[in-house]
């Protein structure tokens, strides 16, 4: 299936305040969340500041907070908050009849 | 319903200069439609002639008063827009009963179901929008029905004389107004919905969690994250199975998940159709002649399920019939609403994002809710609940994108209070209250009490709370008591103890008071009882919140894991890289050949680079993978190994020496008494992490005395330890007393545990926990009264009985297991193309 959107399952597979993972091949492995009022975003799975692994931190309103260091990360814009500075790439994400769809232009930038 | 047909088609044969207008003709004689021609009618009755088909027997009627005509508040006559005789006056044939089946766009015809074809000029579409309908088995059971029209209405009170139980599936608007109906007349009402929080669309989740308590305290039952497997019954509905195999019984279950934009119509004549008829500004679809309105359009890319948008496109419907084009240029909506009788008001974007900040007000004792979403000084967003007074007024701050920099301080307490001129400044505000004003509710303090215990020494927010109570309960006064702090004092106000975080005013030592003494039972409800600041916390008051009400509810408060820190949700403490150490438990650092053999057969299976002896004689293997780590752990368990918690907030490692059974030296079986200690006390969840050590002699090889708790063994029984620490700052620990037996020892040390569980800060060691509170105070509740230790031991042992199950055995055979694979892969195009 060759489309611009890469279809990665159904939004109930997050769950909510979580996160899940797509490896991609050859590239950086994407982080896939659930904000409490039902948004998803896509990032890079790497925090800017030492490449921890967002995808297993604590979701906050429409934050991560990083498990390594506990830098929080926006989830809209992957820009570090506070203090901190650095970005992590972000993948456009989008929903549509429950299923969640990745961009494959940005996946493969990313890859 | 020939009457309507008779009566009507006699006014419209009634000149013959009508029969020369241009014929528009209108399917779906619902409020779109109806507002379309009254628009059309209002610019020039003379333009077209009309005529209505409607599927159903009615004149046009307000579709969204449906649910008071079902909860008895209103009669079908009340909800009545357009009756016949505004029809007959305005010269409309209203064809009723008679759903339109074809059009055939080149004859430019319609035709309907009895076989009536009517000929247009211009055609509009009004359709609206169908039920969804789950695709499970039993959907189709006599007794499943939608909430749409006054057909399902009548079919439900049909069933609600009957009284039993309904199921009502769909948590949205609807269905709670089709749950709210039914309980007010009689039913016993369960309400399923899938996602976690009602209304999700409309509220957040503080906002959601009073909906439903509010709709629990009526007596309905609502269950969230219920996924609907399957409507079971012979021949009629008997129930709803979900998914997790509960099965709910019911006589009637209404569908009310959502709505479709009705298109079958415009799609088999081949117009241009996406989610819904496609229309551009002036609603004309890709067929210059035919138009379209309402639910089943899509403008600019939206579908609007809302009555305002409707309105706005219905003006420029008949603008542009009219020649004098305007064009809708998509609509801003807010949501309004009682449901179930209760004041919600949604606006805009409330879901905050980036560059986005958030105002919030909470009044517990009343059950308000405000939140009001800014946006570089512009309101962007609103959830009001409770009162919602001013949701017009944000609004429309709102839609005219108005800078409220000027307002912000007093914004979140409404348009009266904002407007009252010199009383903008907070200070000036509570400056010109009058001595017998109350400040605090919840305590019946007035501004001149405050005002005298501010006087009498009270100089900072704790002394005021602790000398006349006001702020000390809800704490929604809080603000009030700084502004009168500063007003006396100027910058002499002493700054009180550390609010818990950003979130919130309250210190850790309030939250924990106030969860206990008010019951509370979830996050949710501690965040608005106690007011705050942010929609669901942060990464520092989650966590704490969590292990809170944990502690205070052993065995029914249900652990929230997107709350918990990575290490104790995944069980396992994650690296550098991104691996995972895994520590299987070692009681008391004995092992035997199984359980090495287990361990070298992990490492081997599963690549670890290395595996280390820790510091509380355990083995720790490095460099899982998360998706690995099920798999080590079944392979573990198999053995006979479980969770060595090394990762958590909780019970590390009892470290023992060998004791009397080897040693020369040894006095005790120290060895023994470790692993029934952490028999005992593994599994705990606690404010911080917790070690343990048990030495055989005062030589103490097991090094005891820099330990949480520690045991030394003498010839005369055990010397008690207690608050010691190796790490940052080391601290060697107090001596707690002496005790003869085994059994006194193990009995004192539940008894610390759990008052370190009950009175420690969440992430507070016990070393400054016990320099903070003084030995003393802990000597005085274990040692000196005999009564609260044995009640502290007794509290330690019920909390442990829930406590220790196998995090690893659960987790690697549980539901959860999936979380650690990946959710999909992805190959870039070469693999693809490849494949």
């Amino acid at each position: 299936m060759i489309g611009d959107w890469i279809d990665i399952g159904w939004v109930n597979e997050i769950p909510v305040r979580g996160s899940r993972t797509v490896p991609v091949a050859g590239g950086d492995e994407i982080a896939v969340f659930r904000t409490a009022d039902g948004k998803v975003f896509a990032l890079a799975n790497r925090c800017p500041h030492k490449g921890g692994p967002l995808s297993q931190g604590i979701i906050h309103g429409h934050s991560v907070a990083c498990p390594l260091h506990n830098w929080q990360i926006a989830l809209a814009t992957g820009e570090a908050q506070g203090p901190d500075k650095g970005c992590t790439p972000t993948i456009p994400v989008k929903v549509s009849g429950g299923r969640v769809l990745l961009c494959r232009a940005s996946t493969l930038a990313a890859a | 319903m020939d009457f309507y047909e008779q009566d009507l088609s006699a006014v419209a044969n009634d000149g013959a200069a009508a029969r020369d207008l241009p014929h528009l003709v209108v399917i779906g004689n619902g409020m779109a439609g109806c507002r379309a021609v009254e628009e059309l009618l209002a610019r020039d009755a003379g333009r077209y002639r009309v005529t209505i088909f409607g599927a159903e027997s009615h004149v046009n009627y307000n579709r969204i008063m449906l649910s008071p005509v079902l909860a008895g508040e209103k009669t079908f006559d009340e909800i009545v827009i357009n009756t016949a005789a505004w029809y007959a006056d305005n010269g409309i044939e209203l064809i009723v009963s008679d759903p339109v089946e074809r059009i055939d766009r080149d004859a430019r015809t319609v035709t309907s179901r009895s076989g009536r074809t009517v000929s247009y000029d211009r055609l509009l579409i009004a359709t609206g929008s169908d039920p969804f309908i789950i695709p499970v088995p039993g959907r189709d059971l006599h007794g499943v029905i939608s909430f749409r029209d006054m057909h399902d209405v009548d079919r439900m009170l049909a069933a609600a004389d009957k009284g039993g139980d309904a199921v009502v599936i769909g948590g949205g608007l609807l269905g709670l107004e089709a749950a709210h109906g039914l309980t007010l007349r009689g039913m016993k009402v369960t309400v399923l919905h899938i996602m976690p929080t009602l209304m999700e669309r409309q509220l957040d989740e503080a906002a959601a969690w009073l909906l439903k308590t509010a709709l629990e305290g009526r007596g309905q039952t609502i269950l969230t994250g219920a996924d609907t497997a399957e409507i079971f019954g012979d021949g009629k509905v008997e129930g709803v199975r979900l998914k997790d195999g509960r099965e709910i019984p019911a006589s009637l279950v209404v569908m009310a998940v959502g709505i479709r934009p009705s298109v079958a119509l415009a799609r088999d004549c081949g117009l241009e159709v996406g989610r819904g008829i496609k229309v551009d500004d002036h609603m004309v679809t890709s067929d210059p002649s035919v138009l379209a309105v309402g639910e089943c359009v899509e403008h600019d890319g939206m579908v609007y399920g809302l009555v305002a948008p409707l309105w706005e496109m219905c003006r420029a419907l008949a603008d542009g019939l009219v020649e004098t084009p305007t064009g809708y240029r998509g609509s801003v909506t807010s949501t309004k609403l009682k449901v179930a009788g209760l004041d919600v008001f949604s606006a805009g974007d409330f879901s905050g994002s980036d560059g986005t900040e958030d105002i919030v007000l909470r009044d517990a004792s009343r059950g308000i809710y405000k939140r009001v979403v800014l946006k570089q000084d512009r309101i962007v967003g609103a959830v009001l609940y409770g009162d919602t007074a001013d949701g017009g007024w944000y609004f429309d701050l709102m839609r005219k994108a108005e800078d409220v920099a000027e307002l912000r301080d007093i914004l979140i307490f409404g348009q009266a209070y904002a407007s009252g001129g010199g009383r903008a400044d907070p200070k000036a505000a509570v400056a010109a209250l009058s001595d017998d004003a109350e400040i605090c509710g919840c305590n019946g303090v007035s501004k001149g009490k405050v005002m005298a215990c501010i006087a009498g020494g009270a100089h900072s927010l704790d002394a005021v709370r602790t000398t006349c109570k006001a702020s000390a309960s809800c704490g929604s006064c809080t603000g009030l008591v700084e502004n009168l702090l500063a007003l006396t004092l100027g910058d002499e106000v002493e700054t009180g103890a550390k609010t818990m975080c950003k979130c919130t005013t309250f210190t850790h030592d309030d939250v924990r008071r106030e969860i206990v003494a008010q019951g509370m039972r979830s996050i949710p409800e501690a965040m608005q009882k106690l007011h705050w600041s942010t929609p669901d916390g942060c990464s520092s008051c989650r966590p704490a919140l969590n292990y809170y009400l944990l502690c205070a509810l052993p065995g029914e408060y249900e652990d929230d894991q997107q709350s918990r820190f990575v290490n104790e949700r995944l069980h396992a403490n994650i690296q550098k890289d991104g691996t995972y150490s895994v520590v299987p438990r070692m009681w008391g650092g004995l092992t035997s050949p199984r359980e090495l053999r287990a361990i070298a057969d992990v490492v081997e299976k599963f690549d670890a680079p290395m595996v280390k002896v820790t510091g509380g004689q355990r083995l720790d293997i490095f460099g899982i993978r998360k998706e690995d780590l099920p798999a080590v752990w079944a392979d573990l368990n198999a053995a006979g190994m479980v969770s060595g918690h090394a990762y958590g907030k909780a019970l590390r490692t009892v470290k023992t020496c060998v004791g009397s059974e080897w040693c020369r030296f040894g006095t005790q079986d120290s060895t023994g008494l470790g692993v029934k200690i952490e028999k005992m006390s593994w599994g705990s969840w606690m404010p911080h992490k917790f070690k343990i050590a048990v030495s055989g002699c005062p030589r103490n090889c097991a090094e005891a005395t820099i330990k949480d708790f520690g045991v030394v063994c003498v010839d005369s029984g055990y010397e008690l330890h207690v608050g010691g620490n190796g790490g940052i700052k080391v601290r060697a620990t107090d001596f707690l007393c002496k005790v003869e037996t085994e059994q006194q020892a193990m009995d004192y040390c539940a008894a610390f545990i759990q008052l370190y569980r009950e009175e420690a800060r969440y992430l507070e060691r016990t070393a400054p926990w016990v320099e903070r509170v003084g030995l003393d105070h802990v000597k005085r509740r274990i040692v000196d009264d005999e009564g609260n230790r044995k009640a502290l031991t007794r509290r330690f042992l019920h909390s442990q009985s829930f406590s220790q199950d196998d995090p690893w055995a659960e987790r690697a055979g549980g539901a959860d297991r999936q979380l650690h694979h990946p959710m999909a892969e992805f190959q870039p195009m070469t693999a693809v193309a490849a494949e």
